[in-house]
């Protein structure tokens, strides 16, 4: 019984057959939290009730028994609120906050059994993709500590890699949970928008932000998407669509695909701006895929060049007016005035909000203030708005020829910390190949194809398929995954066993 | 230029006002009758206790999510209803963003672009003529919280935060403070007959902004106008809008510009003041709220909305006037509340005349429950049906209308019918000639002296007779059938 080996359904197994108790495996995370987060950086808190529900779930296990996750440890990214636990979205401005109440996708968790065992690390308010944005400091890259593990959800990404939880939930607004999957060599999800419910999920923006999870294998993926979609009437956004058994209609034959038409999105542009390894290890992909009957063919999506702008619009837009809450009346950082009153409300607002937030984040709340003022309105966010509806409309005409669109996730493997400074125009073209898929509301994942040959660092694939086939998605990640040989492998060095 | 000041004391008297022409516009937010607030599942009724009714949408935690109370949505496209507007089968949530510390998310949700309802009019009688007021746009949106300074600390109260309201915005079509007042008047009106308001102005269910501006008769182009604030009675409205109008007629006699700005009205100093100028006011930055999706309404349920509308004062107090022949005055007190007009006509169900139904409830029903400070005439003790009852008994002449109003104050106390009380009381009217006769002789017996005066000649003194009767009878003798047979037993 090799616990890091282990899919989630393994897991599940071992503990349902009473090979290990719940305790142990939540007790074995822990320490090896306990051993190598400091290194990493990924974990921002414990969950000091994690080993009390563990033991609950022990002493009652005939209740828990059948539950799809039962006992299954897992590590939120902090944007998840959780009932009495620190929620900071890796800020200093929620440095101190408690959430009153639970997250629609943690209630969800804990009902199938899971054991939340604590949060992880992030850019601040999900603003980045490097997680150099975080107030604690960043997360570093368990292949290789000089490079970033992506972001946002970088804690995450890198905590499931080095083997610190069974699973994590991340958030992807632009490519936050894709990005820093393919960086760390795991399998991440951004489903379909509307099929988790965001309620209880701190925003970054509103019509792109969609849960998701982050995991070694596909497998354990649509085991946790399966328990945390749905309708939920807490989010008027959500979708009433019904829920799939991704888990059982499991089908990784290859023929299953033959005859599949897969498109390449804007191959071209792909060529013009990845590096070599990435495109050979696309070109590789590709020659499986046709191995197994599937058909491949060149998509244009001519609007595709504008996503990164119309995606920065759209999403400081709603930035600016989702963190306006964020204030120092009722909760959050308030800045000390030392005995002294400020002079006015705006010195109030701005000494908290000043101090509070992180550049990166002040500066997309200017950006989108800026996009929403009046006399710019008309040029910026209605503008940004009416392409990307173009944008979802050519992805809908794209897939009326073909079934799934394959894709870099980024132009090149991880880059290193301090490489793309906030706020440069690199830092933000990262997000090329990822934020389309938001803006067109489309489900995609990040599935582990390989290795650099160069740097021996991880590099992910990206699939995208039409709205709610999530199944597509998962059926062509397994093959990929079987022949790839690249998912669930983890770093040399955290294969020691913790405590 | 000498540059004059804005607060300067208006003239007192202008003779040329008559060039001026006054132009009126208002904006009403009605607190919504709903149990639960608008985006979230906490009461949203009034109460005492600070942040007592708060939940976490409506005071704006990490996390939250707003999702539309059906019943406030229900209530609003029947306030657009009921003032003739315009259904929009889609519209959309907005967010109109500014700081202050009683707003918790940094942001109303409120309607922009597409409100709910738009292009409707309000119609009430004014100064003898029918007025017709447009209204532009109703929309949703959510009430803020409440913030005060107490000493050195300035507090906030969240239970208002997220209490649904409809504002009602008008077209500039009032011409004068009175027409202003008027026309909230018949909006409360509309709001209470729909039962989705209290309209309470003082407490501030009920709020009315007034856009005022003034031009001259001979130009066409509009004036500059002011938007008054803080005008929590229909007193207020008319004395600040007056107000206003001098101030800015003075203004422009003095040759300077009035200025777009808020004014608060200060009902001690029975003045307005400049809250904000222009240069400093919020660029709003509306957009559509990406967390709710566009309110889509088929045209099926927008005709069930419609059937919930009832009928409404103004035509109500027409057909009062036609259908049972009440005086204008008598159809709009009647009509003036939808209960009141209720209990008028459960009064005349059970066959009572109209008229004197009219009367008996303007005069005695209306007058008793102001004495009692009785809100409202459900909360009557006198039922419409016993009253009508009482009623039919004074026309057919079993009791006297004396004899009615001491009815009706034992009805009053006991709550009980009338039949029961005159029975109970002996106050049935006393008309057969036989006992009236023996009463009379009775009467005359008692008192010799006065009946040969009156024989000879002193005829005053028949009242004394009557009075007397009355007086041992307790009033129950019919006096037209006493008199008759008093008459003819003092003659002969």
């Amino acid at each position: 019984m090799d616990l890091l080996d282990s899919k989630i359904e393994n897991l599940v197994s071992f503990i349902r057959d009473k090979e290990i108790s719940v305790s142990e495996l939540c007790q074995f995370y822990l320490d090896r939290i306990e051993k190598f987060n400091g290194e990493l950086n990924a974990v921002l808190t414990i969950n000091f009730h994690a080993l009390r529900r563990a033991k609950y779930i022990d002493e009652n296990f005939s209740r828990y028994k059948d539950r799809p996750l039962v006992g299954i440890p897992i590590l939120l990214k902090d944007v998840f609120c959780v009932e009495k636990m620190k929620t900071t979205a890796g800020s200093l401005m929620l440095e101190d906050f408690t959430s009153p109440y639970s997250a629609e996708v943690v209630q969800r968790l804990e009902k199938a059994g899971a054991i939340i065992l604590g949060k992880c690390n992030q850019d601040e308010f999900a603003m980045g993709n490097s997680n150099e944005n975080s107030a604690f400091g960043p997360v570093l890259n368990p292949w290789d500590k000089q490079f970033v593990p992506g972001g946002s959800s970088g804690g995450s990404a890198a905590a499931v890699s080095a083997g610190l939880c069974a699973a994590s939930i991340g958030t992807d607004t632009g490519g936050s949970v894709r990005q820093p999957s393919s960086f760390c060599n795991v399998v991440g999800v951004k489903p379909t928008y509307g099929r988790v419910s965001r309620y209880g999920m701190i925003a970054y923006a509103s019509s792109l932000d969609q849960a998701g999870p982050i995991t070694m294998y596909v497998e354990d993926s649509t085991l946790i998407l399966e328990v945390i979609s749905g309708r939920d009437g807490k989010d008027s956004t959500s979708s009433q669509k019904e829920v799939p058994k991704w888990s059982f209609n499991r089908n990784p034959r290859k023929g299953n695909i033959k005859n599949l038409k897969v498109g390449w999105l804007n191959r071209k542009y792909i060529e013009k701006s990845c590096s070599l390894e990435v495109m050979q290890t696309l070109e590789k992909v590709e020659k499986f895929l046709q191995s197994c009957g599937a058909v491949m063919q060149d998509v244009s999506l001519p609007l595709m060049e504008m996503s990164v702008p119309v995606y920065y619009l759209v999403s400081t837009s709603e930035a600016s007016s989702n963190l306006a809450r964020y204030d120092g009346v009722r909760y959050g950082y308030r800045f000390d005035f030392q005995g002294n009153t400020p002079n006015s409300l705006e010195e109030f607002y701005s000494r908290n909000r000043g101090m509070g937030f992180g550049h990166e984040v002040k500066r997309r709340i200017i950006m989108g203030t800026y996009c929403l003022s009046s006399g710019y309105y008309d040029e910026y966010y209605n503008k940004a708005s009416q392409i990307r509806r173009q944008i979802r409309d050519q992805f809908l005409d794209a897939f009326s020829g073909v079934s799934l669109l394959i894709a870099p996730v980024s132009s090149s493997t991880p880059f290193k910390l301090g490489e793309n400074p906030a706020g440069s125009l690199d830092s933000y073209l990262v997000d090329s190949f990822t934020v389309s898929a938001n803006l067109a509301g489309l489900p995609a994942l990040s599935v582990p194809a390989g290795f650099s040959p160069l740097n021996g660092l991880p590099i992910g694939v990206q699939l995208i398929a039409p709205h709610f086939d999530e199944q597509t998605l998962f059926d062509v990640a397994s093959l990929i995954q079987n022949e790839m040989k690249a998912a669930g492998k983890r770093p040399d060095v955290f294969l020691t066993k913790g405590g | 230029m000498k540059k004059k000041s804005q607060h300067s004391q208006p003239a007192k008297i202008l003779d040329s006002s008559c060039e001026w022409k006054t132009v009126i516009g208002l904006e009403v937010h009605a607190q919504l009758l709903t149990k639960s607030k608008l985006f979230s599942s906490e009461s949203s009724r009034f109460v005492e206790a600070e942040n007592e009714h708060i939940h976490p949408v409506s005071i704006g935690l990490p996390g939250t999510l707003p999702v539309l109370n059906n019943k406030a949505l229900e209530y609003s496209v029947q306030v657009g209803l009921a003032l003739n507007c315009r259904i929009n089968q889609k519209s959309v949530f907005a967010r109109k963003n500014y700081f202050y510390p009683d707003l918790p998310k940094g942001y109303q949700i409120s309607q922009y672009e597409k409100p709910v309802c738009e292009d409707g009019y309000v119609e009430f009688e004014y100064d003898g003529m029918r007025k017709k007021v447009r209204i532009q746009r109703v929309h949703m949106e959510e009430d803020a919280g409440r913030f005060h300074h107490k000493g050195h600390c300035s507090l906030v109260n969240f239970n208002r935060a997220g209490v649904p309201l409809v504002e009602i915005v008008s077209r500039p079509d009032i011409n004068s403070p009175a027409e202003a007042a008027e026309m909230v008047r018949s909006i409360r009106k509309i709001l209470k007959y729909l039962k989705v308001c209290d309209g309470n102005l003082e407490e501030g269910s009920l709020r009315c902004d007034c856009n005022v501006s003034v031009q001259k008769v001979s130009d066409s182009r509009p004036g500059t106008r002011t938007e008054l604030k803080n005008l929590n009675s229909f007193k207020f409205i008319e004395k600040a809008i007056e107000y206003e109008v001098k101030r800015q007629i003075h203004v422009l006699e003095e040759g300077d510009k009035v200025v777009q700005e808020t004014r608060l009205y200060d009902s001690a100093k029975n003045k307005t003041f400049p809250l904000r100028s222009k240069e400093e006011a919020s660029d709003y930055r509306y957009f559509p709220d990406p967390d709710l999706r566009p309110v889509i309404l088929s045209k099926q349920w927008i005709e069930e909305q419609r059937k919930k509308i009832p009928e409404l004062f103004l035509p109500k107090s027409d057909r009062f006037r036609k259908q049972y022949g009440l005086s204008l005055k008598e159809s709009f007190l009647i009509t003036e509340e939808k209960s009141r007009a209720d209990y008028f006509e459960k009064m005349v169900s059970v066959k009572a005349s109209p008229k004197l139904s009219a009367n008996w409830l303007i005069n005695e029903v209306l007058a008793r429950l102001n004495e009692n400070k009785v809100q409202n005439i459900d909360d009557c003790p006198v039922s419409p049906e016993n009253l009508g009852e009482m009623l039919q008994m004074i026309e057919r002449k079993e009791i006297s209308g004396k004899m009615g109003k001491r009815v009706f104050a034992k009805m009053w106390e006991t709550k009980k019918n009338p039949k029961e009380i005159v029975e109970q009381e002996g106050l049935k009217r006393i008309d057969d000639a036989e006992t009236l006769s023996k009463m009379v002789d009775e009467v005359i017996k008692k008192f010799p002296r006065q009946m040969e005066d009156y024989r000879n000649g002193k005829e005053k003194i028949f009242g004394f007779f009557v009075g007397e009767i009355m007086k041992s009878c307790k009033g129950q003798a019919d006096p037209q059938q006493l008199n008759r047979i008093l008459k003819e037993k003092l003659k002969t």
